[in-house]
């Protein structure tokens, strides 16, 4: 059994969010808290900044919004590895693995849970980095498969549903104006040509179900 | 293995074909009949809690579990083949419903020419014209000998569209270039979204014939000749990878389920692994007596023997229980002999243009076929003659609804980085102003593109899996590039400010999603030694066993496959019911 890991960050860095926590229940912050520690599934404490500095960089708060760290990129990534995909649950994982033309997908025996500890030993030190230098150091591992999961995984992490662990608050459905699923667009669909309609984004567990479990946390 | 009392008919799979045909027998005779389905029972009820895109998109939850199965790929004969270790380039479904539940429920016909595409091909434009290596064939069937069944399969699913040709007559607003048909569609056109009107009034203008995209999602409530009721698709965009929440869409589980489940008949048994179809080795009068399988529940293998048997499991699967089963020749690309696995075809299915505007299109409205799309190139519908490849496809601005992970990210090509501050706020910006316009587009037979049991790699059963050799040719890459410059004109009239054109088509990509229109492997045709089946499905020396689906296509046509594959079962129903049950037999 491993040592309960936590990630500590300031409360206000995830903006007043609903966050889940280990035993799935959920609880919203309050205004006073200072310290918020989410119980990790996967990562150590140390790499879980080291991800959420990656994926600041890759979706960065600007001029132009809020970004992976204010929707907890780290903690979706996070349950992602810890569940069934991170260990490739349903990937065929029979062998011989062998290298093919790129056109074939990816062949190798490694779990996304291994590419990132693996990549992240070469990566150490580098949430204490500046920014201009993170950026340099991220251009060294551009090619790499570890960088494709971070890149794709931060993309999940700010726009899945709030459920999953990303996406606090529905922040990066507001920044592209996402509503969610939702029950009709029956009298909107062939209206509003030209303007953005933008209905009040509502998660699934919201609009649909509030008992929907997701994958990662069905095992 | 435990022996089962025998039934009368077996059906393996239970996807459209397999449930068309157990509504079909069920209805029409007293047969008993065992439907086999190796995925889990109808989910139906539950799809209102899928409407997750991580789980459900991206995890592809509805899919066939890859870990246990899944299939090789090699480019050409000299490569070795390596499995496709996770879902990509098409997407096979699972459980009761098949990927007939998580489809888009676009439903064109084929057009007529496509039937007999080698006679024509040879009338128009002569053996010189038709690629080296190509194996493309007549079907041994006519439009016209399928045009009634095409009628039946609209008015099951209840299909919005408008027609274009009634019975000769070309009728303005729908699709003037399709085969004749004698009746009008079953429900009208779809709503149709504000990026697919820009399509219409700009294809409109640049002279093409713009029509709605026929659709299995109804405009309106709809009750079938079964008696089977569905209501009004409400446009949530959660269709493809998706089971309808309000079962607005045509799926097998709530337009055949409903009477299915009414017949005494018919069973369903789940989590049933068919691995062989055993038959008479040997001489003379072969016969399939059963099928052999694993219950996934208790690991046992159960021997059900059955007088009739329909193999119903998707194309591919069709393929590989042939090959695994010793029925027939295996196909030999080297010698042309051989008919099991021959003529694999997938669908010329790409983004022809990315197109980037002034102004917000509200894309997560939508649904899997609200749309519209021109056939101007489809076909023989235009001019090849100083063209260089043969056939085409339909262009279309559908609006299936934009989920934000799966389309997040796509910017103009002036942006040259994807990820970072600049790359993030073009995505954001772009994010609700993009469109693509796709080609459906046709893909030829050849030679060289086949399936066959690959030799190292296998299930978690122990079979071997099936092997894909196949690759584009040059006919698909300069269909590709020529109707990318349409695409990119269309876009333009649109009002686009930026439009990306296709990168060009290169070899088969595993990874991009294309389509799950896969064809051919047990193809139908009108002699024994170049085809599985004959033109009732029926195959050709194992008279008792039938093959259900677009395993039986000698080649794509541009059309996605479902509507004909339904059409195609009924027809084999009712010769079933009409010739074979009174004197069981060669049809053909």
């Amino acid at each position: 059994m491993r040592r309960r890991e936590f990630l500590t960050l300031s409360a206000a860095s995830i903006g007043g969010a609903l966050v889940y926590s280990l035993d799935r229940k959920a609880f919203r912050l309050s205004a006073e808290d200072k310290l918020l520690r989410i119980p990790l599934r996967f990562f150590t404490e140390p790499q879980a900044l080291i991800v959420a500095a990656v994926a600041s960089r890759i979706f960065p708060n600007d001029d132009s919004g809020p970004g992976a760290r204010e929707a907890g990129v780290v903690v979706y990534i996070d349950r992602q590895l810890a569940g069934p995909y991170g260990r490739d649950r349903h990937r065929y994982t029979q062998g011989p693995f062998e290298d093919g033309p790129p056109e074939l997908g990816y062949q190798s025996s490694a779990t996304p849970r291994e590419i990132y500890n693996e990549g992240l030993k070469g990566l150490a030190g580098f949430d204490r980095l500046k920014p201009a230098e993170q950026d340099a150091a991220l251009k060294k591992i551009e090619s790499t498969q570890f960088f494709s999961f971070l890149r794709t995984h931060t993309i999940e992490g700010m726009f899945c549903d709030p459920m999953h662990g990303g996406n606090v608050d529905m922040v990066g459905w507001q920044l592209i104006g996402f509503p969610g699923p939702r029950m009709s667009n029956y009298r909107d669909i062939d209206k509003h040509f030209g303007e953005a309609f933008r209905p009040q984004p509502a998660s699934a567990r919201e609009t649909m179900d509030p008992d929907i479990t997701p994958s990662e946390d069905l095992e | 293995m435990k022996t089962l009392p025998t039934t009368d008919v077996v059906i393996i799979g239970g996807g459209w074909t397999g449930l068309l045909m157990a509504k079909e027998l069920g209805s029409r005779t007293a047969l008993s009949i065992v439907v086999l389905e190796r995925g889990g029972p109808a989910r139906t009820a539950e799809y209102q809690r899928d409407m997750d895109e991580l789980d459900y998109s991206v995890r592809l939850r509805m899919m066939q579990d890859a870990s246990l199965e899944t299939v090789t790929l090699r480019h050409t004969l000299r490569d070795r083949a390596l499995p496709l270790r996770q879902h990509g380039s098409f997407l096979p479904g699972s459980g009761v419903g098949g990927a007939g539940e998580h489809w888009n429920g676009t439903t064109p016909r084929g057009l007529p020419d496509c039937f007999q595409l080698l006679t024509r091909s040879l009338e128009k434009y002569g053996a010189k014209r038709l690629p080296e290596d190509h194996s493309i064939q007549d079907w041994g069937i006519t439009y016209d000998d399928l045009e009634p069944y095409y009628t039946r399969a609209e008015q099951l699913m209840g299909i919005s569209g408008k027609a274009g040709n009634i019975r000769g007559k070309l009728l303005e607003g729908g699709n003037i270039f399709e085969g004749w048909r004698s009746a009008e569609y079953p429900t009208p056109p779809t709503k149709i979204p504000y990026f697919s009107v820009l399509f219409r009034d700009a294809a409109k203008s640049l002279g093409y014939h713009p029509y709605p995209i026929p659709a299995a999602t109804n405009s309106q409530v709809y009750t079938n000749p079964d008696g089977v009721s569905r209501p009004a698709c409400v446009y949530c965009g959660y269709c493809e990878r998706f089971g309808c929440m309000i079962g607005a869409k045509a799926q097998p589980t709530n337009t055949l389920l409903p009477v299915i489940m009414k017949q005494k008949t018919v069973a369903i048994r789940t989590g049933a692994w068919v691995r062989r179809i055993v038959h008479d080795g040997g001489r003379g009068k072969e016969q399939v007596r059963g099928v052999s399988y694993v219950d996934s529940a208790t690991g046992e293998e159960i021997f059900q023997p059955a007088q009739l048997i329909f193999l119903a499991s998707w194309t591919l699967n069709n393929t590989r229980l042939l090959l695994l089963s010793g029925i027939g020749e295996p196909y030999d690309p080297s010698t042309g002999k051989g008919s099991v696995g021959r003529n694999l075809t997938h669908q010329v299915s790409l983004s022809a243009a990315e197109a980037f505007f002034p102004k917000p299109l509200n894309r997560f409205m939508g649904s899997g076929s609200a749309g519209i799309t021109i056939s101007d190139f489809d076909g023989d519908a235009f001019d090849h003659s100083k063209l260089p490849f043969l056939r085409g496809g339909t262009l279309l601005a559908t609006s299936l609804g934009y989920r934000p992970i799966a389309n997040f990210g796509v910017v103009p090509q002036s942006v040259k980085t994807n990820w970072g501050s600049e790359w993030k706020k073009a995505a954001i910006h772009y994010y609700d102003r993009t469109g693509s316009i796709t080609l459906l587009g046709e893909h030829l037979a050849y030679k060289g593109n086949y399936m066959d049991l690959d030799p190292r790699y296998k299930d978690h059963l122990g079979d071997p899996l099936l092997r894909l050799t196949l690759d584009w040719r040059d006919n698909e890459r300069r269909m590709a590039e020529f109707a990318s410059v349409k695409a990119v004109e269309v876009a333009t009239a649109m009002g686009a400010t930026a439009v990306t054109p296709f990168p060009g088509l290169g070899h088969y990509d595993a990874r991009r999603y294309q389509s799950t229109h896969i064809q051919g492997g047990a193809i139908m045709g009108a002699s024994p030694e170049r085809s599985v089946v004959n033109p009732y499905l029926q195959h050709w020396q194992l008279s008792n066993l039938f093959l259900l689906g677009a395993s039986s296509f000698p080649q794509n046509f541009s059309a996605n496959p479902t509507l004909t594959i339904l059409a195609q079962t009924y027809r084999t129903a009712d010769v079933i019911v009409d010739r074979y049950l009174k004197t069981p037999g060669a049809l053909a």
